[in-house]
């Protein structure tokens, strides 16, 4: 079971008594708002949880993998996350058995 | 933008929430999203990305300073894939300046 949005929604409703709607609404705006930083090109700095880093990566050459014909990638600007200290450490220590 | 230019923009855009519920709310947001993936369970935001972990195998590495041969035990590290709208709209603003 994956964490999704309508769990987080739960939650603020439970932990903060905020209404359903309210707790959806602000759930939404959160990861809106990030969007809207990066897409005006800033990147993201949550302390304690991770960075979203902007890269812009120049033109390169590419190929059809089913044809093999070569067609350039072009020039694009792609979005990284970088974990912070504390959430690698706290994931480094997950036992979970073998890959995801 | 941080955690705390977030936190202004989200309550700005919430002027009937109690600014320290919004601010409340970023951080429980966020220690569900660290608690699940250092429980080993995947993030799924639709339109935003997604969030699990990866293996990195045991290896052997070495003490920078003394040179000795040191084995380091496998462990799992964060990993974010950005969903299409994210991808699209930062590739939309390239022309942009990417600021930190």
């Amino acid at each position: 079971m994956a964490l999704t949005k309508a769990d987080m929604a739960e939650m603020l409703y439970e932990q903060l008594g905020l209404n359903k709607r309210e707790a959806k609404e602000l759930v939404e705006l959160f990861f809106e708002e990030i969007r809207l930083a990066l897409e005006s090109g800033s990147n993201v700095k949550l302390s304690g949880y991770g960075n979203f880093v902007l890269r812009d990566k120049s033109q390169r050459p590419g190929r059809n993998p089913k044809t093999g014909e070569e067609i350039p990638i072009s020039a694009r600007r792609v979005v990284t996350f970088r974990p912070g200290q504390k959430l690698k450490q706290r994931v480094e220590n997950y036992a979970g058995s073998g890959e995801q | 933008m941080t955690k705390s230019d977030l936190i202004e923009r989200l309550t700005a855009k919430q002027p009937h929430l109690a600014p320290k519920d919004v601010e409340l709310s970023v951080k429980i947001m966020l220690e569900q999203m660290s608690l699940a993936l250092a429980s080993g369970e995947r993030i799924e935001i639709r339109g935003f990305g997604s969030f699990s972990l990866h293996f990195r195998p045991p290896r052997v590495g070495r003490n920078p300073k003394t040179g000795d041969a040191v084995t380091l035990s496998g462990k799992y590290v964060p990993h974010f894939k950005p969903g299409k709208q994210l991808r699209e709209r930062v590739m939309n603003s390239t022309h942009i300046p990417i600021k930190e």
